[in-house]
């Protein structure tokens, strides 16, 4: 556990933030140009507001994936990590919480006031906010799986883009579904369960996936 | 696995016995589809309400059998693999990709010269039409992945951790996808009551199917081949490097 928290804090203090921060900034962005590039019309405007927040939260978290394992591959300090003592699987779920802690918990935070922007009421906004309280594990352990399988791979990053959005589609499906619209408690609870299905398999496959890059 | 699969795992036998196959894979496959075309084309009756245009669905249909049977393969080859560490079956699911990933194309493309005198709209978001892009984006995925990595050995282990968690993912995705009302008909050939399609419409689909899938089998078989080649030119390219 000691070292599990050493390792958060590390990922936490170091690359993740930097990703992070961009994340925020590409959100607020896509939050503001939005009005202005399909006019202020509150109508409209209230009618996408949880599809367009879901969309920029899965764009920014593929924008710390590259940052996930790639540094440390490449300094040598994974395979260091790896041969320890302590377990390949647990140092891809620190990296996976450490990754959704800086990426996403800020944008899930975040899209209460910008609900509020695009003319949701404050229920409306705080209820997409805890669907991706729940619903956003997803999107960094599947991305995981894209950050892993694309490690030295050339142009990895565009490649894990292409890897992970058709793997992040149900996250996104059914985070749209619980946050607004007829059947919004199921949305929640499936959107739960890919949460947990992805924390049950994700990390073992990554470290699997890692380990053959490692022997070789 | 038993001794004989052992045997005819092996590169050099698979070299040698594929390169007597097919020849005549290639003639059957040639001859079917032409059977399968003349059938389809001139000898089972058009539609009563839709016309000369149904006759697509004898391509569309089988087209779409087979770019969800290619990835199920790959998965399967993948997964063979990765646990009998047999580099032949990596070599079989690389080659089955590109076929696959052509079907999925042909079955968008079908269906959307269809859908457009049908349903009057050449795309509509309904669940499976959606699902089948999502397919092809997976195709393309675990092709552009073994692309990007030089290793056979690691190339291999990742595009087959990617068709393992894919195989998982496309029943998820179908059901995500599911959510939305749909407008496609449900499956009607297979059923278990028996298929609902009248006999003339069923043998010429059938056909096609056969007709197609021999294409398939050729066209993996010949990109193995391709494939062991390149293999082995890189092979000696690198023991060239090192003297």
């Amino acid at each position: 556990m000691k070292a599990f928290n050493a390792l958060l804090s590390r990922e936490l203090g170091g690359v993740q933030l930097g990703a992070g921060g961009l994340g925020v900034l590409f959100f607020l962005t896509v939050v503001v140009l939005l009005p202005l590039g399909i006019g202020p019309r509150d109508d409209l405007l209230q009618q996408i507001a949880p599809g367009i927040l879901w969309i920029a939260v899965l764009l920014a978290s593929l924008l710390g994936l590259e940052s996930m394992f790639r540094e440390d591959f490449e300094n040598g300090s994974l395979e260091a990590m790896a041969t320890s003592a302590f377990p390949l699987e647990a140092i891809v779920l620190a990296k996976c919480l450490a990754h959704w802690l800086a990426c996403l918990l800020p944008l899930a935070v975040l899209s209460v006031p910008c609900g509020l922007l695009l003319y949701l009421s404050v229920s409306e906004s705080i209820g997409i906010a805890i669907a991706m309280l729940l619903g956003t594990p997803a999107f960094s352990l599947l991305g995981s799986i894209g950050a892993a399988l694309t490690l030295d791979a050339r142009r990895g990053n565009l490649l894990a883009l292409l890897l992970v959005l058709p793997l992040s589609m149900p996250p996104l499906i059914f985070g749209v579904l619980a946050s607004g619209g007829k059947g919004g408690a199921s949305g929640l609870l499936l959107g739960i369960g890919l949460s947990l299905g992805a924390l049950a398999i994700a990390p073992f496959l990554s470290s699997a996936i890692l380990w053959t890059r490692l022997r070789a | 696995m038993n001794p004989l699969m052992n045997h005819y795992a092996h590169p050099t036998h698979f070299m040698r016995i594929s390169s007597i196959v097919l020849p005549w894979l290639a003639v059957a496959s040639v001859v079917a589809l032409a059977v399968a075309l003349y059938v389809s084309l001139f000898v089972a009756p058009g539609d009563y309400r839709q016309g000369q245009a149904a006759r697509i669905m004898f391509l569309h249909v089988p087209a779409a059998w087979l770019a969800l049977g290619g990835y199920v393969a790959i998965a399967i080859a993948s997964a063979t693999g990765w646990i009998w560490k047999r580099p032949l079956a990596d070599v079989a699911a690389r080659a089955i990709a590109p076929a696959g990933a052509c079907f999925t194309l042909i079955v968008l493309l079908t269906g959307s010269l269809w859908g457009k005198p049908m349903w009057g709209s050449w795309w509509v978001w309904d669940a499976r039409l959606t699902s089948v892009a999502i397919l092809l984006l997976l195709y393309l995925g675990y092709i552009a992945l073994w692309n990007a990595i030089e290793e056979p050995t690691l190339a291999a282990r990742a595009a087959g951790a990617l068709a393992l968690i894919g195989i998982v993912n496309i029943p998820i995705i179908h059901f995500s996808v599911s959510w939305w009302n749909t407008l496609h008909q449900p499956a009607s050939v297979l059923r278990f009551d028996g298929p609902t399609i009248h006999p003339t419409l069923l043998i010429p689909l059938l056909l096609m199917f056969a007709a197609l899938s021999l294409l398939m089998v050729t066209i993996t078989l010949a990109r193995m081949r391709l494939e062991i080649l390149r293999r082995r030119t890189r092979m000696l390219r690198l023991r060239a490097a090192q003297t």
